[in-house]
């Protein structure tokens, strides 16, 4: 029997916003197979996200779900998970969004470890304001704001994700469906603060602007670049020029997670008084 | 006790269990009793990487049904101004308490000023409701910022309270009411079952009853214009409805949120309009005229937002005069002229170099009225 979707989409949401060939709606599937295979319970479950394509997402899905301001997806799930530690937070967004104009709130998430899953659906561009450059955009790309191409230097987010203090960080691509539930769910269950980096795709505002022809060009760069972290060991340093790897990229289990930091701290103060 | 201290007692006596704040002078030593207090209660401190953050975190929290208070001075004000404007379109209860400070940008960390009422209402962008509360002693902070939490939940919107410097950092003798003492007011939760449930149901009322996240009941929250299920909408009969609610909320209860306090106004040929520490001021200059037989008063403003401009009509028709003191350069004083249909002339005390406005600066612009 196919997999049910349905019973985790809010009635009478779709379709979605998102255009035809876009990478969002299959990372929107891989998360629903991931929550669902967690049995996780709707009414316990915030889905947060920011301003931008990828963002729209919460509004499909039959949850608690907050669609805020632009880069503060972070800052408000802190919020909810402080205030109501027994709830699972997952948070979703775009590249721009989370980290560019939300940068700050992303590094200090990972800094706090703080148990929330954060899905960034990396498409190397601003989709929804038609095709500005981000901080992911690669050097030299074209953007509707990089005409002559992009001088900008771009961020490695898993690395980022890694070096800012999160403790679990993994990287697929939309390509790669069926990695995307199995990243997503060991995200949820590691404690503590879960990177999932998606490399995606924007047709509409990045492809065409980069000669891509077509969506499936897109997808199959995605396949090509892609190499799963174990296959990486055994290649040389030559062999991986150009390459992404992907899978689950770090884990540490020994840092404490945030809200049972608090959660001591209340202790402390409690037999203080 | 020290009015910001007060102000941090004034959110506990008033349920609050969430602080979320950035470390900003001349208001920090809210979030510092904060931190020590909370935890001993089971609530929660803490300290987010910006002034944004604070406010995000706030609104989040305030989601799941805790009553949430931040505290800021200017800059951190305009930073929050973001999520102050989300707070008011989403609805979410949360108090902002504003240390009013000299600006604008850095301006002077340390000074007094009363230069940040403009800000509380039109700080953030679009139409919105706004409502500002400007305590002028120590008991009051304590008081109004109690008074602001039942606001706030009464009418789920975010409310401002804005002490000047000298009132946060005045040290006065304070009585703490007894529990029950002073009424505490918590957000109406929804009666009916969760898949009736909608965040905006006009159908109990301007004030829509607020579910809060992990209590069963599941929506969806955005800062897009919304319908009554809480979901996106550009239909203009619905956006221009719910923009209206949204400030018809304050606007038609202006007479429960409206406070002040008339002080030998009966029979003044001059009423000062002042608040913060510039009403003590004023009370002052005002026993010093009456002594030299001018009948002078004193209109005391404790909620700023929504300004009692219906009263201040009323009182203009009948005075030669209104004085308005301030650490700014004419803030109050415009809103004043605005109101009372050019009946009197405003005669304006304006500082904004740090120093208070003393009580012999007033009695002389008494004595300047004919």
């Amino acid at each position: 029997m196919s997999f049910d979707y349905d019973k985790w989409i809010r009635p009478g949401k779709l379709p979605h916003i998102w255009c035809p060939g876009c990478g969002h709606g299959i990372v929107m599937k891989g998360l629903i197979r991931a929550i669902d295979a967690l049995q996780l319970k709707k009414e316990n479950t915030a889905i947060v996200s920011g301003i931008g394509c990828a963002s729209r997402l919460p509004g499909y899905m039959d949850c608690c779900t907050l669609h805020t301001a632009h880069g503060r997806a972070a800052a408000f799930a802190t919020g909810v998970k402080m205030a109501k530690p027994e709830m699972d937070v997952i948070l979703v967004g775009g590249d721009g969004d989370g980290t560019a104009i939300g940068g700050n709130h992303f590094i200090h998430a990972c800094r706090r470890n703080i148990d929330m899953t954060y899905i960034i659906m990396n498409n190397y561009i601003y989709g929804m304001t038609g095709g500005q450059f981000s901080p992911a955009t690669p050097t030299g790309h074209k953007a509707s704001t990089t005409p002559y191409g992009n001088p900008d230097p771009c961020f490695d987010i898993a690395k980022l994700a890694i070096g800012a203090g999160a403790t679990f960080v993994a990287r697929g691509t939309a390509y790669h469906a069926a990695q995307i539930d199995k990243l997503i769910v060991e995200a949820i269950k590691h404690k503590g603060f879960s990177v999932v980096e998606i490399l995606d795709d924007c047709p509409t505002t990045y492809g065409r602007r980069n000669k891509y022809k077509s969506v499936i060009e897109m997808m199959n760069r995605l396949k090509e670049v892609a190499v799963p972290v174990k296959a990486a060991e055994k290649m040389t340093a030559e062999q991986l020029q150009g390459k992404v790897l992907t899978g689950v990229l770090y884990k540490e289990e020994t840092k404490p997670e945030y809200t049972a930091e608090y959660a001591k701290v209340i202790e402390r103060a409690k037999a203080a008084k | 006790m020290q009015g910001n201290e007060a102000a941090a007692f004034g959110a506990l006596y008033a349920g609050c269990t969430f602080f979320a704040g950035y470390p900003i002078t001349p208001s920090t030593e809210v979030a510092e009793v904060m931190s020590v207090e909370l935890p001993k209660i089971g609530g929660k401190f803490i300290q987010m990487e910006d002034e944004i953050g604070a406010m995000a975190a706030l609104i989040g929290a305030s989601l799941t049904g805790v009553k949430a208070l931040t505290s800021t001075s200017g800059p951190g004000l305009s930073l929050k101004q973001e999520n102050i404007g989300y707070a008011c379109i989403t609805e979410v209860p949360c108090v902002v308490f504003n240390v009013m400070r000299g600006g604008p940008s850095t301006g002077m960390p340390t000074g007094p000023s009363q230069s940040d009422v403009m800000c509380a209402k039109w700080g953030t962008h679009g139409d919105h409701p706004a409502i500002c509360l400007v305590p002028a002693s120590v008991q009051e902070t304590y008081e109004e910022v109690i008074r602001a939490f039942n606001l706030s939940e009464k009418y789920r919107t975010p409310v401002m309270v804005m002490p000047d410097e000298i009132v946060a950092h005045m040290r006065e003798r304070i009585v703490f009411p007894e529990p029950g003492e002073i009424e505490v007011i918590n957000r109406t939760a929804p009666t009916v079952a969760p898949a009736q449930y909608k965040p905006y149901d006009t159908s109990f009322g301007d004030v829509p009853p607020l579910a809060a996240f992990g209590s069963g009941y599941k929506f969806h929250v955005t800062g897009l214009n919304k319908m009554q299920d809480g979901f996106p909408t550009t239909k203009a009969e619905i956006v221009q409805a719910e923009e209206e609610r949204q400030v018809r909320k304050v606007e038609a209860n202006k007479a429960d949120i409206m406070k002040w306090e008339e002080y030998m106004v009966d029979d003044a040929d001059i009423v000062v309009v002042a608040f913060g520490s510039t009403s003590r001021s004023a009370r002052y200059a005002v026993n010093v005229a009456r002594e030299q037989g001018i009948k002078a008063g004193m209109f005391r403003l404790i909620t700023f937002w929504p300004f009692p401009e219906e009263r201040l009509l009323e009182i203009s028709k009948k005075v030669k005069a209104f004085i308005s003191p301030e650490m700014n350069l004419g803030m109050c004083a415009g809103v004043l002229k605005g109101c009372i249909e050019g009946n009197a002339p405003v005669l304006g005390i304006f500082r904004v170099d740090g120093e208070p406005v003393n009580p012999e600066q007033i009695v002389d612009k008494m004595k300047e009225v004919k």
